[in-house]
């Protein structure tokens, strides 16, 4: 049997304006190259699920880091923080990009990783995730899961997020891999064709998965919402799209 | 968020939170995913003191109706607290 070992620790980045932000970080042990992953949380926050997903692509084979966007929210328990952060609005999305770049060129500066760079986000980090590779050019593959206020309502236009990420559609850097739940109301079908539509209005390299019988989130084991076989299907589909991307 | 759906109103009062009784400032009403309850969406109360930090809140999800219920049985409580202060004010 071949010996196995990662490490996971928590540590600092710079993110937006050069501000520092805490993270969490899992990898292979070994020298590499090693494919690397971006991940950003959900609106309940960094939580546990975030860092169980960083670890599991270490087991992958991946570097992977999950950035705290709540950071300047407080420190504390992660739902705290998380109800503070949806209080307080959420965060500006500017100051995601800035974060997620932040988070990006940590891994690239990283002696152990090959230089190719994935980014994967669930629910409001999905929408952030699609954001991200639309207001930036340094990585190589997004992934959404199930990406949130994608597609905003006109009377849903926050201070904090003025525009819909569907109208960065065309500034689009990398391949995207979509999954969704049909069941799902926040992104709904329809709003998930409209996300379709301009993807290929565009010419994107886009290739979206829709499960039936998945709602909102139906990756989180310990949620009602939960499905496994879609679940499975939709890692396996994550995992087949990074090997192509970033190995 | 996924609702984008808050109200935030001032409150004075007291919260008990994991670390033990706070003044309260605000309560912040939503309707997003829950951290606890089994539900994709709940109706999530949160008593907070945001000047002491995201620990100063004390917090509820609620399932629709159950919000409901809490909406009507807040209307009648307080109803018949105002005729109370009424008749002390009356009696004073």
């Amino acid at each position: 049997m071949a010996y196995e070992s990662m490490i996971a620790e928590t540590l600092s980045i710079s993110g937006h304006n050069n501000e520092m932000v805490s993270a969490y970080s899992a990898r292979p042990m070994g020298p590499g190259p090693f494919p690397a992953v971006v991940l950003i949380h959900h609106l309940p926050g960094w939580s546990e699920w975030y860092r169980e997903a960083t670890r599991r692509f270490a087991h992958h084979g991946y570097a992977a880091i999950s950035h705290n966007l709540y950071h300047r929210v407080g420190e504390g328990n992660a739902e705290d923080v998380a109800a503070k952060a949806r209080a307080e609005g959420g965060v500006p999305d500017d100051q995601v990009v800035g974060d997620t770049e932040g988070a990006v060129q940590w891994l690239k500066a990283q002696p152990y990783t090959n230089g190719k760079i994935g980014v994967i986000g669930s629910c409001s980090g999905g929408r952030q995730a699609f954001l991200y590779a639309c207001k930036a050019s340094s990585i190589d593959a997004v992934v959404e899961l199930w990406g949130g206020r994608v597609v905003q309502a006109e009377d849903d236009r926050p201070e904090k997020q003025p525009v819909q990420p569907l109208d960065f559609t065309k500034d689009l850097s990398c391949p995207i891999l979509g999954i969704f739940g049909n069941e799902d109301r926040a992104p709904s079908p329809e709003q998930v064709d409209l996300h379709e539509a301009e993807l290929k209005k565009h010419g994107k390299d886009y290739d979206f998965h829709r499960y039936d019988g998945a709602g909102h989130g139906f990756f989180y084991y310990h949620r009602p919402m939960y499905c496994v076989e879609q679940a499975q299907d939709g890692w396996e589909k994550i995992f087949t799209f990074f090997q192509k991307h970033l190995a | 968020m996924c609702t984008s759906i808050v109200e935030i109103v001032k409150a004075e009062g007291s919260g008990k939170g994991s670390n033990g009784w706070f003044p309260i400032t605000n309560t912040v009403v939503s309707y997003d995913h829950p951290h606890y309850a089994m539900l994709e969406e709940a109706i999530t109360i949160d008593f907070v003191n945001h000047a002491l930090g995201p620990g100063a809140r004390a917090a509820v999800e609620l399932t629709l109706e159950s919000a409901k219920a809490l909406q009507s049985a807040l209307a009648k409580a307080i109803e018949a607290a105002e005729i109370e202060e009424g008749l002390r004010t009356k009696a004073a």
